[in-house]
């Protein structure tokens, strides 16, 4: 296409600050180790952090996995049940849901003296047992990543062409040969690259571990790691727990690359074409059990939090002026998140467009765009091990401690914002790209007339997106946590070790209603200014 | 004495702004048209008499055993689309003996049948092919020889040759033509290039907002005196590209 050359240097300024850091950071700390090769030995404590992450993580993938397939399977065989829309809304709600604060909906529900403990004692058998260890972790695990799968399944089920259910009535083809012949085939291109993600995922879990795990039977690397930063002071182990962890990261995210994330293609028929094997009773019951049992389990913890938090110490809490303090320490990590993840993600896909649409060459674009996923790789406690370590001869880091977390849970974001505002871009330019030239609009022009006004949804929506992810983070502010200014989440995980576990409940309940009006506010307000 | 062919009496079904209101009567071993602008209702008329929709009232009968409820798998009838015909996975082979055996049991008599029918339609060579290893015009040869096996004598076309190039379109045309004259099909095709029905069918229908409003021999529907309705679809046809 005749045009202008593509833009280079806004993809340059993104690559070279994430993955930029990650990757300085990571060479910084194994230049250190060289130099410290005692501290380089896999001794028993090590082992067994390794064998436990590795085994949750196995364990949780697998449980997701197994949960998440029939629930996927009845949603898409039911495009027309009853409050589908709400379901899928609730099942992208672990999302956004301040991991710390679904811990407490887990034990309102699996807990020693949560629901289904009081129900088995009221039935007259033993209670659950207390929810900590592999079992806590686990339940959390498959909390997050069920519905996640089931999200990122349903578009494999509706890639599946009108007329290959039409081919399978015609032919008579039972329920069996359906999954065999229709479902699998296309199961099998999008299942691994998901399978892979959700266990590097779960992986590197840190939060769920740190509060529902223990001891080394049941600490994953990423958690050992923030102990040797922050209560050791081991910082040479620390790396060397680091390096483990990145070198596995690695090794699985190349498999990553082969298999890729199930990119939907085009569906060329869209008029109705429902799948003949939805008819009989038997399989009206067994999807409604699937779809109500996925519900529940989504749903149970996310209204024992609600429960919680009501039935705790409301006013005390909100009339301590501490707590509002916190909050807006929280909004602040968050908008200044947003801004950041934002800003990156639209730098780097406004060069990989070029790249992709003007240059030809998708293949190297979406490589680019990939790399803006590194944070699979190289996770936010260790990104914020490695800035510790680089920065620490310069400053004391932990003054720094806001600014830090909001730049890693920025880097953290700029997946998502990139995989919304992306596709959008490209699409546009390759609309559009003919009557700018011909018009003989220059690249930023075209950018103010016409791409970002087109884009300006999907942009507002990122921005709101990773905005409440980073307002209710824990991870990268326990990390650099100075002790004197906490955030709202932080305070919550605080009360909760000093067992004030009222207050903390409704803290948590206050930072789940935070972040969900700072995503609705964001989301609306932009699409109303959009609007007049 | 019933009719012999397929036929639909007063065949109603729900949809939009109008509703489907079709009776037509095809008679055994007939070529026929169907032509309409898009949204007419052609193609829902197709999934109507295939049984992957279920009409509201009327009956659809095949000489003379009504079929109006039947599912489609247990209807006289085949049908081809314009794409996605077949299972992009299988192999040619696999796809024309889904045809026979729908959970793909290979025996000897069945081998056979399958190679027959990719014979006849001139892919003998082929049959281990994947659909990406095949031409626009193989993998519709493909879906025919499936059709073929089914052995029903009811063949529906649902634009199955648009995507394909006019010499193409005309040799694919003539082979449908061949077979279906061969085995006896009551054949309705549904195009939306009307000279393509000039040398295939001997009668064509005219639908507009769910009804036919016309059905007689092919030549005096496309020489466009017929109905207004019609010279004006045709004119459009023509400026269309």
């Amino acid at each position: 296409m005749e045009g202008h050359k593509p833009l280079i240097w806004p993809g340059f300024i993104a690559l070279a600050l994430t993955p930029g850091i990650a990757i300085v950071a990571i060479i910084y700390m194994a230049w250190l180790s060289i130099w410290n090769l005692n501290a380089l030995i896999i001794d028993s404590y090590v082992f067994d952090v390794l064998e436990f992450t590795l085994f949750q993580a196995t364990l949780s993938t697998l449980f997701s996995l197994l949960f998440a397939l029939p629930v996927a399977r009845a949603l898409a065989r039911r495009t027309n049940f009853p409050g589908r829309g709400v379901i899928l809304k609730l099942f992208g709600l672990p999302l956004v849901i301040p991991v710390v604060v679904t811990v407490f909906g887990i034990t309102a529900i699996w807990g020693q003296n949560g629901l289904v403990s009081g129900f088995l004692e009221y039935l007259g058998f033993n209670g659950l047992s207390p929810l900590y260890g592999l079992t806590g972790i686990l339940i959390a695990h498959t909390f997050f990543n069920m519905p996640l799968m089931v999200r990122l399944l349903l578009p494999i089920w509706e890639s599946i062409p009108g007329e290959y259910w039409r081919i399978a009535s015609m032919t008579g083809m039972n329920s069996l040969s359906m999954f065999r012949y229709v479902e699998l085939p296309k199961l099998r291109d999008g299942l691994p690259g998901l399978v892979i993600l959700v266990f590097l995922l779960c992986f590197t879990s840190f939060t769920i571990v740190l509060i529902l795990g223990g001891g080394p039977q049941s600490t994953t690397i990423e958690v050992a790691i923030f102990h040797e930063v922050r209560s050791n002071f081991n910082i040479p182990k620390a790396i060397f727990l680091a390096l483990i962890q990145v070198g596995i990261c690695f090794c699985i995210s190349l498999l990553l690359l082969k298999f890729a994330l199930f990119q939907p293609g085009s569906v060329t028929e869209n008029r109705s074409s429902a799948r003949p094997d939805i008819i009989s009773p038997l399989s009206k019951i067994n999807d409604a059990i699937w779809i109500a049992l996925g519900c529940l389990w989504v749903g149970a913890p996310i209204a024992g939090i609600i429960a919680k938090g009501l039935l705790g110490p409301v006013f005390q809490v909100l009339g301590n002026q501490a707590v509002w303090e916190a909050t807006i320490r929280s909004l602040m990590v968050g908008f200044g998140s947003g801004l950041i993840a934002v800003s990156l993600g639209l730098l780097l896909s406004s060069t990989t467009r070029d790249i992709a649409v003007r240059g030809k060459n998708t293949g190297l674009a979406n490589r680019l765009e990939l790399t803006g996923s590194q944070t699979l790789i190289v996770s936010p406690i260790i990104l914020g091990t490695g800035l510790f370590v680089i920065l620490s001869p310069f400053i004391s880091v932990f003054e720094y401690n806001l600014y830090l977390a909001t730049l890693i849970n920025g880097f953290i974001a700029v997946p998502f914002v990139l995989r919304l505002v992306s596709p959008v871009l490209r699409e546009n330019a390759e609309k559009h790209d003919a009557l700018c030239n011909s018009l003989g609009l220059g690249s930023w022009n075209k950018i103010r007339i016409v791409e970002i006004p087109l884009a300006k949804k999907e942009i507002i929506l990122a921005f709101a997106l990773s905005t409440a992810m980073a307002t209710g983070d824990l991870t990268s502010v326990v990390f650099f946590s100075s002790g004197s200014n906490p955030t709202l989440a932080l305070m919550l995980y605080q009360a909760l070790g000093n067992y004030r576990v009222n207050d903390s409940a409704v803290m948590a309940l206050l930072l789940i209603v935070v972040c969900l009006m700072v995503f609705v506010i964001i989301e609306r307000l932009g699409n109303a200014l959009l609007r007049s | 004495m019933p009719f012999s062919g397929l036929e639909l009496a007063t065949v109603e079904y729900e949809q939009g702004e109008w509703g489907l209101n079709v009776s037509l009567k095809l008679s055994k071993g007939s070529l026929n048209g169907l032509i309409g602008a898009s949204g007419a209702g052609k193609s829902t008329l197709l999934s109507l008499i295939a049984g992957f929709q279920t009409v509201n009232s009327g009956t659809i009968k095949f000489n003379g055993q009504t079929i109006t409820r039947l599912p489609p798998s247990k209807r006289p009838i085949s049908i081809l689309f314009q794409e996605h015909n077949l299972f992009s996975h299988l192999t040619a082979f696999q796809n024309v003996l889904l045809g026979i055996n729908p959970s793909l049991k290979v025996t000897d008599t069945t081998e056979q049948e399958v190679y027959a029918a990719l014979d006849q339609v001139g892919l003998s060579s082929k049959e281990q092919r994947t659909p990406k290893n095949l031409s626009g015009g193989e993998r519709q040869r493909v879906a025919i020889a499936r059709t073929l096996v089914m052995k029903r004598p009811v063949l529906l076309l649902d634009e199955p040759f648009t995507a394909l190039g006019p010499a193409l379109r005309a040799e694919m045309l003539n082979l449908v033509k061949d077979l279906s004259l061969e085995n006896g099909l009551t054949v309705l095709m549904v195009s939306h290039t009307p000279e393509d029905l000039a040398g295939f069918a001997e009668n064509s229908a005219f639908m507009e907002k769910g009804r036919i409003i016309y059905f007689k021999p092919t030549r005096e529907l496309l020489d466009g005196k017929s109905l207004p309705e019609i010279t004006r679809y045709l004119k459009f046809e023509d400026n269309r590209d």
